[in-house]
């Protein structure tokens, strides 16, 4: 190291500190103009890659969303709009707490999927339940008590013996896609080689206006519930004071191991619920992809608003927006299905980007500092890595990846 | 016979993830949980095929010799890994984001790019498939004693090997494993903790990424190879608990997880009659066992690296 030959203290270029508190529209604007600089970007990798001239990218994302022109093809689509946006949302909700007293559960894939499983179950071995309420209720507790235990035993051995949650719960999603697949093939075995389900013909919630209305509706009740839950209850409270420092939680009193675990269940029953819908409500049937991803999907929704869940609304938004979107474009340009898995990778790339912007203050080297110090510090910049962080306000990490 | 092609097989598929989680573990000896293995892996299989296809094109003969194809596929792949380290590496430990996030968002991102990818050179015939006799031992071999291990193999657990004797016995080792423990305490000591954990990130993902590439040339070798890559991926992230953060137990691990990975089809030749997704469920079983018990036995060295998933900010009180 050429600066351990000189005494004079080297001033690096660009210093970062702490952002105590940024204006919440500042914070927004940041994030807005992220996702527009990001959109620009994919627009722009659109017209390359597939030929899509902006006004055709942009009636894309517009088709994809809202339908064009009639009336009848656009209810449509806002419906699979609002659906995709809650089951995406009330995952995330699911994840939240959990997330908020820093234990990164990343499991919520697998609670679900187990939680349909169980559902699906008490449909398939209860053809002995006439009453359909009761069938009902049945598969409703099934799908908590699956999600909740899922949930629950990462946790417990994670208050316990401090076991590593995030390693645990990833492990538990694929032991719940190998137990669906495997209880596909029992359920399947008379039916000569096909592996599908097929529609369950019972257990369907009923439904009054449009089908997806029912679930969209107890989800905006989860959303309320959540953020009473988080902001104005001493659980909450709790939840938060963990999250911030385990010693203060316990120097006030506070049990953190049976936090951890309480939360967990909560966290589980939720994805038990989402579960219960996806097989009651929404699909009629399982596969190993009845959760498709979502659960981790979920997390980056939850961690792009805050853990705020009405903040998660709008994310969750822009997420299923970007994919149907896409997914349109793909369609219309007939290139691969999995298209918009890399625009929202795109997106989310940049609005990660961002938060840093939010998080952290950018000081370059000061002017008059910078001129008494140029002579040893101007050519020496090897042992500093922060001369990497970008200048500008967006950072163009998409035109790293060519 | 059967019991030697089992065993044979069950030490191909295990490289598949010996580079994963060879790669993964340098990842987090630096102390970063890099959950875009499966994207980078992914990304390796398709920049080292797009690679390929350049080279053989469809219906004609391949522009080069069979060795030197291999060796431009293997840098395409690691150039691709490695681009994705350094995308990880700047969002994670430059903007200091959150680790997990960072980490799904490129598996997202990377199990996309792949399919993507992977489309567009099916519509060029897969002629990258022809390149598959390419990687078995001496190049070009089509005998059936190296039928199951082709050079890639030899190169992983030569590759665990080395990162193993790198890690414990070199100073560069030593100071890596001190960044992974307590960046602090290796900031006040001197170490550049930025750079240690850049270059392992990136590295990392390069090897990792050859992994990516091995499972879909070298042991799947057909067309839809590339759709079970991401499970690769997350198999290699349970190895590295598995192997408990130590390169030379993952070339053991990894023979155990391809034996337990392949052990379904296998069975019925054996006689013994199970259903193969039972089987298929005992590597991540035994993993969440093997964290169980390390974690209430709590001995130091089988730990996770201390400051794993924390991103480091000098000024943190």
């Amino acid at each position: 190291m050429a600066s351990e030959h000189h005494t004079t203290v080297k001033e690096p270029l660009i210093h970062i500190t702490k952002n105590a508190a940024m204006p919440f529209w500042k914070g927004l604007l940041i994030r807005a103009t992220a996702v527009v600089a990001a959109f620009l970007f994919c627009s722009l990798l659109a017209a390359l890659f597939i030929g899509a001239n902006p006004g055709e990218f942009i009636r894309a994302f517009i088709e994809g969303n809202f339908g064009g022109g009639a009336w009848s093809l656009a209810r449509i689509r806002i419906w699979e709009l609002i659906k995709g946006t809650a089951i995406l949302l009330i995952i995330s909700l699911a994840v939240t707490p959990a997330f908020r007293m820093r234990f990164w559960n990343i499991g919520a894939e697998g609670q679900v999927l187990i939680s349909a499983l169980a559902s699906a179950a008490v449909v398939y071995y209860g053809k002995g339940i006439k009453q359909e309420w009761l069938l009902l209720v049945l598969m409703l507790i099934a799908a908590v008590a699956a999600g909740i235990i899922w949930a629950a035993i990462p946790a417990i051995f994670k208050a316990l013996w401090n076991a590593n949650e995030t390693l645990f719960t990833l492990m538990m999603n694929y032991v719940a896609t190998l137990s669906v697949a495997y209880f596909l093939v029992i359920w399947t075995k008379d039916k000569n080689g096909s592996s599908s389900l097929g529609e369950l013909q019972r257990g369907h919630l009923p439904s009054f206006g449009n089908t997806y209305l029912v679930f969209t509706i107890i989800v905006l009740l989860t959303t309320a519930f959540m953020f009473v839950y988080l902001y104005y209850s001493k659980h909450g409270y709790e939840i938060s004071v963990v999250g911030e420092s385990q010693r203060t939680a316990r120097y006030i009193g506070i049990n953190v191991k049976k936090v951890i675990v309480r939360t967990m269940i909560l966290s589980g029953a939720i994805c038990g619920l989402t579960g219960f819908m996806l097989v009651a409500a929404l699909d009629h049937t399982i596969t190993v992809d009845t959760v498709g991803g979502r659960g981790f999907t979920a997390i980056i929704v939850s961690w792009l608003a805050n853990f705020n869940p009405l903040i998660m609304i709008g994310t969750a938004l822009l997420v299923v927006f970007l994919n149907l979107g896409a997914g349109q474009l793909a369609t219309t340009f007939r290139v691969s299905n999995a298209f918009p898995d890399v625009v929202v990778g795109i997106v989310i790339f940049f609005v990660i980007g961002c938060e840093f912007f939010i998080r952290y203050k950018v000081h370059f080297r000061h002017k008059n500092r910078h001129a008494a110090g140029a002579i040893h510090s101007g050519s020496d910049h090897g042992n500093d890595q922060e001369n990497a962080a970008p200048a500008p306000a967006i950072p163009d990490k998409g035109g790293k990846l060519k | 016979m059967k019991i030697i092609e089992f065993l044979l097989s069950a030490l191909a598929i295990g490289v598949t993830f010996l580079y994963g989680s060879t790669g993964e573990i340098i990842t987090e000896k630096a102390g970063h949980l890099n959950l875009g293995i499966p994207g980078i892996m992914g990304i390796g299989a398709a920049c080292g095929c797009a690679a390929l296809s350049v080279m053989i094109p469809a219906g004609a003969d391949p522009l080069l010799p069979a060795w030197l194809i291999v060796i431009i596929a293997l840098l395409a792949t690691l150039i691709g890994g490695a681009l994705m380290g350094l995308l990880y590496s700047f969002l994670a430990v430059t903007l200091r984001s959150n680790q997990n996030v960072t980490g799904l968002a490129m598996t997202i991102f990377g199990t996309g790019l792949t399919k993507y990818i992977f489309n567009a050179l099916e519509k060029k015939d897969a002629s990258y498939l022809r390149a598959l006799p390419f990687f078995r031992f001496p190049f070009n071999n089509t005998s059936s004693a190296l039928q199951y291990c082709g050079i890639l193999v030899f190169i992983g657990i030569g590759v665990a090997i080395a990162a193993s004797l790198i890690l414990t016995r070199t100073r560069v080792g030593l100071h890596l494993r001190a960044v992974g423990e307590s960046p602090a305490t290796a900031d006040a000591a001197g170490i550049n903790v930025t750079r240690y954990k850049y270059i392992a990130t990136i590295i990392g993902s390069a090897i990792a990424a050859v992994g990516g590439l091995f499972y879909v040339m070298d042991y799947q070798g057909s067309k839809e190879a590339y759709l079970s890559v991401e499970a690769m991926g997350w198999l290699s992230v349970a190895l590295v608990i598995f192997s408990l953060w130590r390169p030379y137990l993952s070339i053991i691990g990894s023979f155990v997880f391809g034996a337990m990975f392949i052990l379904g089809s296998y069975l019925p030749s054996f006689g013994v009659i199970i259903e193969p997704t039972i089987i298929k469920m005992l590597p991540y079983v035994v993993t969440i066992i093997v964290l169980i018990i390390t974690s209430i036995r709590n001995r130091r060295e089988n730990q996770p690296p201390a400051s794993l998933g924390v991103s480091y900010f000098r000024e943190d009180r």
